[in-house]
């Protein structure tokens, strides 16, 4: 491009002009980047959870129906939830745990309502990478420790839903929930 | 300063001589690529019609995540989008004016063509290259309107693929095929959600071959006489640093009717669900179709009307042949300067006659600007070219330029 | 020739595209002053509040709301309890763990409901014609909020000479329906009691109701207007930074 007018004429005001056209061409590429980026945050942002999702996080559900022994699962943000009836036997299999035998320590008591220990309330969603573990039906396995396990690559829950065995890194997460009497209980 | 390259510089290098990205982009709009120094604002017009169709296609993907074309849940998704999305009633608005503004821009480019004559030799497929990417805007846009399934959408949809049924013998079954079905309906939205996120990833090819096609001969001038080497610079900086300010001032306009008034350029009408029994009184396209709306109406015979609106965007292909001068810039031809200007405003009256309801003055002064947009076009542009005496075209670019300065 | 042409030209009226006057451009629809009006205009948050009253008492009992949620009214001033116990006076279908539809109370992600169960049942009981959803009203005519302020003040008699048909009522700007509309006048002064005490003439009432619809259509008015300043005064800067940039570096040609 010898023909063209050079693009970089050398200035001949000399270096201080030089420089205040260096500020004023890094001031405006700043500011238009930084314009830039903020114009993207909407677009980025909008693949967030809308209101309306965010406003449909609670799920109602009663217990009364659930026999001693039985599990059930039950839906909350699209994902499911299990509620099992423990056996006195689970119960103390699950405090009787030595804290060092856990890969994740957590109390079983920490897990429950106090008063309501029998029923363990987990979000059902393995937190190896997010399949549902089997258990919850009569004719499940349950792994080794009698909780849960995970099919896909092999993670063994306990009756506490904690991990024990497996790729899984942590105990089946616990919902928010609180009872709003003795049967009905609100998740979320 | 350092003869030791650094370890960036070298990598950058590396894919550089790899796959010359960098370098394709400085040649196309960048430091190589040479333009005329005498370029005046109206050029601007075609970075920022870039700027728009990607700020289209950007909001359009995004709006898409959200959006569910189907007939029972299409308008209350979009109204999910304003209400619950983060930022949708910003996303949306955006994408709304944005289709006006995106036409806006180019109505603008397309008659600073018109009058500098950037069309004639040898930019004829350049040209042509921008009439389709216009066609596909068309299409792209009215398929667009129709997905927010308001009885705009609805009843627009209705009667412009029912303009097809003009056609003799085929006409129905076109439409039908059109349809999918026995009217606008599901098949129908669900094809043109299909097709108008399809189209804009079309016109970006079409722009690929548009500025291709620009760079053969390179860009025309205010003078229209060809520029000599010496008269050119580079586009980067001098261009791109004019753009940045063009595109400042645009969005000062735009983001002044996103925000405050974001339902101007929109029909009421738009914010009621499409229902099928119900023809709203007063069936109006949006803005940007007005001009051809009125060519359609200013006819009365189907057939003829849609063959006249079809052929007022056709005859542009054409064009290059039409016109006989062989001088390119308005500026210096005195007669064509005249009804150039005529033309621009016989297009205004179009598109006002296009808003109203064919009877009375609308209708007699549709006719008679409908007959002007084909008389400029296969009478004077001829005529004109071969009578008229340009005035004398300067030696160079520089030439006016030096004996301003004296 | 001239035969297809008169043929051609006869069916031109039959061509599916004809157009009826639109009446309502002939009345003139006076602006009102609105606090929501304007690039910096704010909705009046207790005005939003009666509006939410009159719609409750008033209009709920034909018209729906349906784009619009409980947890929505939290952005009129109320709290997230206010809110719950605004939404549990209201009641839903729902299934019972047998499958028999029972009835329970309504959660702030609730919609407005509609007061008929169809469109059917809707026109069946309102003399044929429907009721239309409020919730994007204002935006969905010309002239906007003054337009629905003007239809609910202007009832009126009937000019001389013009029969009203049976079951509809003269308003004078219900132009789209040659001034015969079915809804009967139902705003009146005194029709509510307002809890913060404003005196409830019928204009206080309409003007009210309408502030309240208008936010219904456009809740994110104030978030819009507000960004719509922040943007412009950062491409104010920008646009002034790009044109010296701009001048400083074609200033190198004129050398």
């Amino acid at each position: 491009m010898a023909n063209m007018a050079p693009a970089h004429t050398p200035e001949s005001t000399g270096a201080d002009g030089e420089t205040r056209r260096d500020f004023l061409l890094h001031t405006t590429v700043a500011f238009g980047a930084v314009g830039t980026a903020m114009a993207v945050w909407p677009l980025i942002s909008s693949m967030n959870p809308a209101a309306d999702t965010l406003a449909l996080s609670t799920t109602e559900f009663n217990l009364g129906g659930l026999q001693e022994g039985q599990a059930v699962t039950i839906v909350w943000r699209g994902k499911p939830v299990f509620v099992r009836y423990r056996t006195p036997a689970e119960i103390e299999a699950a405090r009787n745990t030595p804290m060092n035998d856990l890969v994740e320590p957590a109390k079983d008591e920490d897990r429950v309502k106090k008063g309501k220990e029998k029923y363990l309330i987990l979000v059902g969603v393995c937190t190896h990478l997010g399949c549902i573990p089997l258990g919850t039906k009569a004719m499940d396995a349950r792994g080794d420790f009698g909780g849960w396990f995970c099919p896909c690559h092999g993670s063994h829950y306990d009756t506490s839903g904690r991990i024990r065995k497996g790729p899984a890194p942590e105990n089946l997460k616990v919902p928010p929930y609180q009872f709003l009497d003795d049967t009905t209980v609100r998740i979320g | 300063m350092s003869t030791e390259k650094s370890v960036w510089r070298r990598a950058f290098e590396w894919h550089e001589a790899r796959l010359p990205l960098v370098s394709f982009i400085d040649n196309s709009v960048g430091s190589k690529y040479p333009a005329p120094k005498n370029l005046n604002y109206f050029w601007n017009f075609g970075s920022l019609a870039g700027f728009m169709l990607v700020t289209m296609i950007l909001t359009g993907i995004f709006l898409a995540m959200n959006y569910t074309p189907h007939k029972d849940m299409a308008f209350d998704s979009v109204e999910r989008i304003m209400r619950d999305v983060n930022f949708g009633w910003l996303i949306r608005y955006m994408h709304a004016n944005g289709a006006s503004f995106f036409f806006i821009v180019v109505y603008i480019h397309i008659f600073r063509g018109l009058y500098y004559g950037s069309y004639k030799a040898p930019r004829e497929v350049l040209w042509w290259m921008g009439i389709l990417i216009f066609l596909a805007m068309m299409a792209t846009a009215f398929m667009g309107y129709v997905l927010p399934w308001g009885q705009m959408s609805f009843w627009g949809a209705t009667v412009i693929t029912n303009l097809f049924s003009a056609l003799p013998i085929i006409g129905e079954p076109i439409v039908t095929f059109l349809w999918g079905g026995f009217g606008v309906d599901n098949p129908t939205l669900n094809r043109f959600f299909s097709l108008h996120y399809l189209l804009p990833f079309v016109i970006v090819g079409l722009v690929v071959f548009h500025i291709w096609a620009l760079h053969i001969p390179g860009s025309n001038n205010p003078l229209g006489i060809e520029a000599a080497p010496a008269d050119k610079i580079p586009f980067h900086p001098y261009y791109t640093a004019k753009d940045a300010f063009g595109l400042g001032v645009f969005l000062l306009v735009y983001f002044a009717i996103v925000f405050w008034y974001p339902n101007i350029l929109g029909d009421p009408l738009n914010y009621v669900v499409a229902n099928p029994l119900v023809t709203p009184t007063h069936i109006v396209p949006e803005w940007y179709f007005l001009p051809f709306y009125a060519i359609l109406r200013a006819i009365p015979d189907k057939l003829l009307g849609v063959l006249a609106m079809f052929g007022a965007i056709l005859v542009l292909f054409v064009l290059p042949w039409l016109d006989t001068s062989r001088v390119r810039s308005a500026n210096f031809r005195p007669w064509f300067r005249v009804f150039f200007w005529l033309f621009f405003i016989n297009g205004l009256v179009l598109g006002w006659c296009g808003s109203q309801l064919p009877e009375g003055l609308p209708l007699v002064l549709g006719r008679v600007c409908t007959f002007y947009y084909f008389f400029f076009f296969f009478v004077i542009m001829p005529v004109v070219g071969w009578m008229e005496t340009p005035k004398p075209l300067p030696a160079s670019i520089s030439s006016p330029v030096m004996k301003a300065a004296e | 020739m001239k035969k297809i042409l008169l043929a051609a030209t006869a069916a031109l009226a039959l061509v599916p595209m004809s157009f009826g006057a639109s009446a309502s451009e002939k009345v003139e629809f006076p602006k009102e002053k609105w606090s929501f009006s304007g690039n910096f205009g704010k909705f009046d948050r207790m005005q939003l509040q009666r509006g939410l009253q009159v719609y409750k008492e008033v209009c709920a009992s034909c018209h729906s709301l349906k784009y619009v949620a409980f947890r929505n009214l939290e952005a009129l001033g109320y709290s997230e309890d206010q809110v719950k116990a605004f939404a549990a006076e209201y009641e839903f279908p729902t299934l019972d763990d047998e499958g028999s539809e029972i009835k329970r109370k309504g959660l702030p992600s609730d919609h407005f409901p509609s007061p008929y169960p169809n469109e059917k049942f809707a026109r069946a009981s309102n003399n044929g014609a429907l009721p239309p959803d409020l919730s994007l009203m204002t935006k969905a005519r010309e002239h906007g909020p003054d337009y629905v302020f003007h239809l609910l003040t202007g009832y009126d008699e009937p000019p001389q000479g013009m029969t009203v048909m049976d079951g509809m009522h003269y308003n004078k700007y219900f132009a789209d329906g040659n001034f015969q509309i079915a809804m009967a006048k139902q705003i009146n002064d005194d029709q509510v009691t307002y809890a913060d005490g404003t005196k409830a003439t019928a204009d206080q009432i309409s003007r009210d109701i309408t502030a309240f619809l208008h936010w219904a259509a456009e809740p994110k008015l104030e978030v819009r207007n507000s960004t719509g300043l922040r943007v412009t005064i950062y491409m104010v800067i920008f646009t002034i930074l790009a044109y010296f940039l701009k001048r400083r570096i074609w200033a190198r040609l004129e050398k």
